[in-house]
């Protein structure tokens, strides 16, 4: 079987080696956030908190403009970025509703038409 | 002998876990979902299975980056869940069952299936969700639990034909081993969803009904896609079929579709249920009974 190849599904990032490489930084920083103590050491200072896990200036970028397709694009990893989202207080709605560039209603709405 | 009484397949979407948690089963959003069970609890409660094994893949509570199994058995007495970073209880624990464990881990290497074995293994949403929709409340779980974790976070993931083959060598494996219990074989994940990129949000009904269909008595003909194929047909995260394929390969009896459900949209995802008896091992029972 052929591997994968990672650009060939539209709107879509397989998540594949080359990815994880360039992600680890920041997909390491999103695990810690598994503990509360991480999360509260986030909040209490981002910028400390990104340096210490050694993000990239795309990945810290990303992180400091809350733009999940940047994040992605600088090898974050959906799994793990839900954690930071969480401490954003964002649901996976959200996160949809503004990778796609829709509002939440429209792409709550879209979810729902889906089903029809 | 051990029995395998069949096989349920499940959506294990996180935003239930907080359904439960707030107690809002019976609210128009949720009933479609949640009626879903009647049949499964009316079965199961019928069936009392002593063991269930799971099959479902850890979205970065228990395997990191750093190394991640494509297979993991767990092999703990007890299994942990914990804080996954946004907010959902955290379940109690649940009774593991080493002995089978040990001896699945046995089987499988002695099949070629080189699995990681885990003495230690904390146990994600994919796990407790689906044992929290077989059986609700906050009394102590009925049954002990071996997990199976498949890798679905980093690519290459294995392919469907292989989660067959484990699956396969699951079933096989269960029915040697010397104890008279009762194994149900839990696959949990998907349907179709794609949480991440410019396609978030694309859900495949046409695809999840071929899934759900072909299962019940031709598993083999979905390992005709590539993972590559399944990605495109179900979203990024539909690949959690695969641990449905591995799930329904663990049969190894004639296989009867007692109840299905399927519902758009929970959080961004088409939820499914698919619960199918494995026939032989009921009939096993009944003669050994006689």
């Amino acid at each position: 079987m052929i591997a994968v190849s990672n650009q060939d599904i539209r709107g879509t990032t397989v998540f594949d080696g080359e990815c994880a490489q360039r992600g680890y930084a920041l997909n390491k920083m999103c695990y810690s956030f598994n503990e509360a103590a991480n999360r509260q050491a986030f909040v209490n200072d981002e910028e400390g908190y990104c340096a210490r896990f050694g993000l990239t200036s795309a990945q810290r970028d990303a992180v400091k403009r809350r733009d999940v397709l940047a994040m992605i694009e600088a090898g974050g990893n959906i799994y793990y970025l839900a954690k930071l989202a969480g401490i954003l207080g964002l649901t996976v709605q959200d996160l949809g509703a503004q990778q796609t560039r829709m509002s939440l209603e429209a792409f709550k709405a879209k979810l729902a038409a889906a089903g029809k | 002998m051990a029995h395998i009484i069949g096989s349920l397949m499940t959506s294990h979407v996180p935003a239930i876990g907080g359904a439960i948690a707030r107690g809002v089963q019976g609210e128009p959003y949720w009933k479609p979902f949640f009626d879903g069970f009647d049949a499964v609890h009316e079965w199961v409660n019928h069936e009392r299975p002593d063991v269930v094994v799971v099959f479902y893949n850890d979205h970065g509570l228990n395997f990191f980056l750093d190394t991640l199994p494509t297979f993991a058995v767990g092999a703990a007495p007890e299994y942990r869940n914990a804080d996954e970073g946004w907010g959902l209880p955290v379940s109690r624990p649940f009774p593991g069952m080493p002995e089978l464990s040990w001896h699945l881990i046995e089987s499988l290497v002695a099949d070629e299936f080189d699995v990681t074995m885990c003495q230690e293994m904390r146990v994600d949403h994919g796990f407790t969700i689906p044992l929290s929709l077989l059986w609700p409340g906050k009394g102590p779980w009925p049954v002990k639990t071996v997990p199976i974790a498949i890798n679905t976070v980093q690519h290459p993931l294995p392919t469907a034909a292989r989660c067959l083959k484990l699956g396969q060598s699951v079933g096989r494996a269960i029915t040697a081993y010397p104890e008279d219990i009762k194994v149900l074989i839990l696959g949990t994940g998907g349907l179709s969803h794609q949480l991440d990129g410019t396609r978030a949000g694309f859900i495949n009904k046409e695809f999840d009904r071929l899934c759900m269909e072909k299962l019940v008595h031709e598993p083999l003909a979905l390992t005709r896609f590539s993972n590559r194929r399944i990605i495109e047909l179900a979203g990024s995260q539909g690949i959690e079929i695969l641990m449905w394929i591995a799930a329904r390969s663990a049969m190894t009896g004639r296989v009867e579709r007692i109840h299905s459900n399927y519902h758009i949209p929970i959080s961004n995802t088409a939820t499914g249920v698919l619960l199918l008896e494995n026939r032989v091992a009921a009939q096993d029972r009944v003669a050994a009974a006689k």
